[in-house]
């Protein structure tokens, strides 16, 4: 009898603050799938989260987005598969022909899952994937190296996730899409660990859709995405932060590129979920590695959205492109932080950063840091940084001609998008992102 | 079709218009002269709603309905067009789906259904080729790159799209060269009808040389000191602005 209830209390009783919680749960209780190996990771990214704690605004990465008021809230720990089935039409795309895979609270639900052999394609709930070679070698190998304490309690932690390997030379047809659902009756914290190997030559696109199911509880996401890729391989990826109020982010994608590689990271934001971190990191491992990050973030309410992003230039001749446009509305915050590294190594390196911000709202907030450090001599390195309101001019000719002011606000934010939209290789997806630009204004 | 009377606006507490009269009929062309400071672009700018304009006295009716009453777009709507002295660029609109979301903008508050594409295409074509523009530039960028001419020829196509009942060309012939000015003239006089109706402000005779006008006003000081012909005009290039300043002040 008592100990039942002790293992009741466990689950389901919810402490004070996360953290406390958390320690509760996990200390010396890490979950395990039997491997020496991975059981030792988790214990040693379990310590290093102990140390380091949840960030607070004092420290730089974490000065405009307090996280405090999320983790000081009580969570199920409890990820388990909610009861019904989720409707996932929030996360549809027109037009677009894909391979669906969906997640529900980081779980891989097969039920909603297209499920179809796909020759050089391997994709698995991350915990089947633990015995397979490429995880032994990636897992950790990149993101817990960073001092995001969210990484290292992820690691520890995790307990669900997706792995896809994209096997050698093999080119995918269509893109996978994947649906992060988050659906819940009762406040929960999820950790969700991905880990996309693309093989040498491999070419493929991902497109990452995060939703929320009506009526959800307050739910907190802390999910890790690692992704290598091999020599020559190329990837698309795209996400789309479509998910409902009741919902918070903290997305971690690292990325490690190996010679002639090629990584395009679309990152796009849109009216809805509360607060959404997403730190994203390149490291170009290798020589002729080139990668484009565009983003583009519409915020509305009360929305946090805060983009940082690094892009460490190791090894000569590299290329990065990076173009990350805000548009903040009523009293909502956009944070975009881009570093980039050219090291002593990185010569003939060619890295290009613009970020533009659009103030609409009169109390919404941007803060915005472009950093570069540049420790070789023979680089071409330029940034640039705008923050701007509506043009009234503009605004005004598009009324003289017989245009609403409504409709004149939605063609110059298409416009002030149009840099980063046009961008976008998948067609489906750009006219989608569009779309959700007019929606979300 | 147009009646002002008695305007008075000003622009940040500076009064600028002053009690000026102007009466014009369907199918008539007005040229609007004077000198620099007059009150010429601030009369085009009240008429087409700009808020940094405030009027402070005087009536505006168009087709005996109050003009000042509506928004800017409701007066485009109801067939006011001004041409820009000094046309924005706007980079990523393009200038064919701004004229397409204007036209079926217009035509639903005119309760009328949007345009068919293949209709729409059609009209971009005859009026591309009735008022000499170039078809590579309505497929761009609104105004994006366009030199100081094609800005202002990118106006008169417009308004060949948007066909207003009251078209007000504010110093269209400003920064024109010979040539351009002669297409832009021609676009304007084919686009003259016994239902609509043009003022044209402008500070050179010049352009009245190929627009022939109707009338001719001269405003000095916020008002209009003298109405004539188009022999006003030559009178004015002859004597300068200071022979009428004169006579007024006088």
């Amino acid at each position: 009898m008592l100990d039942e209830a002790a293992t009741d209390t466990m689950i389901t009783q919810i402490s004070d603050s996360l953290y406390t919680h958390l320690i509760k749960t996990y200390d010396g209780n890490l979950p395990s799938a039997g491997l020496h190996s991975l059981d030792e990771i988790r214990t040693q990214a379990f310590e290093r989260f102990k140390s380091m704690g949840f960030p607070t605004v004092k420290q730089e990465d974490w000065k405009y987005t307090n996280v405090q008021p999320l983790i000081g809230q009580r969570y199920s720990l409890d990820t388990e598969m909610p009861s019904g089935t989720p409707a996932l039409d929030k996360a549809l795309i027109p037009k677009l022909d894909a391979h669906r895979i969906v997640l529900v609270n980081g779980r891989y639900s097969s039920e909603l899952s297209t499920d179809e052999e796909i020759p050089g394609l391997q994709i698995m709930p991350i915990e089947q994937a633990f015995d397979r070679l490429c995880f032994a070698k990636y897992f950790a190998a990149y993101a817990d190296k960073t001092d995001n304490p969210f990484v290292a309690l992820n690691t520890a932690s995790f307990t669900s996730g997706l792995f896809i390997e994209v096997g050698k030379s093999r080119q995918l047809q269509k893109p996978i899409h994947i649906i992060h659902v988050a659906a819940t009756d009762k406040p929960l914290f999820t950790q969700t660990r991905n880990l996309y190997v693309m093989g040498a030559f491999a070419e493929a696109e991902i497109i990452e859709s995060f939703i929320t199911e009506d009526g959800a509880e307050h739910n907190l996401n802390n999910q890790v995405s690692e992704i290598v890729l091999r020599e020559n391989a190329k990837l698309q990826h795209y996400y789309l932060q479509v998910a409902g109020p009741q919902s918070n982010y903290l997305n971690h994608t690292e990325v490690h590129q190996e010679k002639h590689s090629l990584y395009n990271n679309y990152n796009c934001s849109f009216p809805g979920a509360a607060f959404v971190r997403n730190n994203i990191n390149v490291q170009m491992g290798d020589s002729e590695v080139e990668s484009h990050l565009y983003g583009i973030a519409l915020t509305a309410g009360n929305q946090l959205v805060d983009n940082h992003t690094i892009v460490d230039h190791i090894k000569p001749h590299c290329e990065s492109y990076e173009w990350y446009k805000n548009i903040t509305q009523d009293t909502s915050t956009a944070v975009f932080n881009g570093k980039i590294f050219v090291r002593l190594d990185a010569q003939k390196t060619n890295a290009f950063q613009q970020n533009n911000n659009m103030l609409i709202g009169e109390k919404s907030a941007i803060y915005t840091k472009p950093q570069l450090e540049i420790f070789a001599d023979d680089v071409k390195c330029s940034h640039g940084c705008t923050i701007g309101q509506f043009d009234n001019e503009a605004l005004f000719y598009l009324r003289a001609r017989g245009i609403s002011e409504a409709q004149a606000r939605v063609l110059l934010v298409h416009a002030f998008a149009f840099d980063v939209t046009s961008r976008f290789l998948n067609a489906a997806v750009r006219e989608y992102v569009e779309h959700l630009v007019e929606e979300g204004l | 079709m147009l009646s002002i009377k008695n305007l008075h606006a000003s622009v940040e507490d500076k009064a600028i218009l002053k009690g000026l009269d102007l009466e014009v009929k369907a199918g008539e062309v007005h040229a609007i002269m004077g000198p620099n400071g007059s009150g010429k672009s601030t009369l085009g700018n009240v008429l087409a709603g700009r808020e940094a304009y405030e009027v402070t006295e005087g009536e505006v009716l168009l087709d005996g309905s109050d003009l000042l009453a509506l928004s800017p777009e409701d007066r485009a709507r109801e067939g006011v067009f001004l041409a820009f002295q000094y046309p924005i660029e706007i980079p990523g609109v393009s200038n064919i789906n701004f004229l397409k979301t204007a036209l079926s903008e217009i035509r639903a508050y005119k309760g009328l259904p949007p345009m068919e594409a293949r209709d729409f295409l059609k009209k971009v074509k005859e009026k591309q080729q009735l008022v000499e523009f170039d078809a590579k530039l309505a497929n761009r960028s609104l105004n994006e790159g366009f030199s100081g001419g094609e800005k202002k020829r990118n106006e008169i196509f417009q308004l060949a799209m948007l066909e207003p009942k009251l078209a007000i060309l504010d110093e269209t012939d400003s920064g024109l060269d010979i040539d351009a000015l002669r297409i832009v003239a021609r676009g304007v006089n084919q686009l003259r009808a016994d239902n609509n109706a043009f003022i044209l402000i402008t500070h050179y005779q010049r352009l009245l040389e190929y627009i022939v006008p109707d009338f001719v006003h001269v405003l000095y000081n916020g008002r209009i000191v003298r109405s004539g012909t188009k022999e006003l005009a030559l009178e004015l290039e002859e004597k300068g602005y200071d022979w009428i300043k004169e006579t007024v002040d006088a």
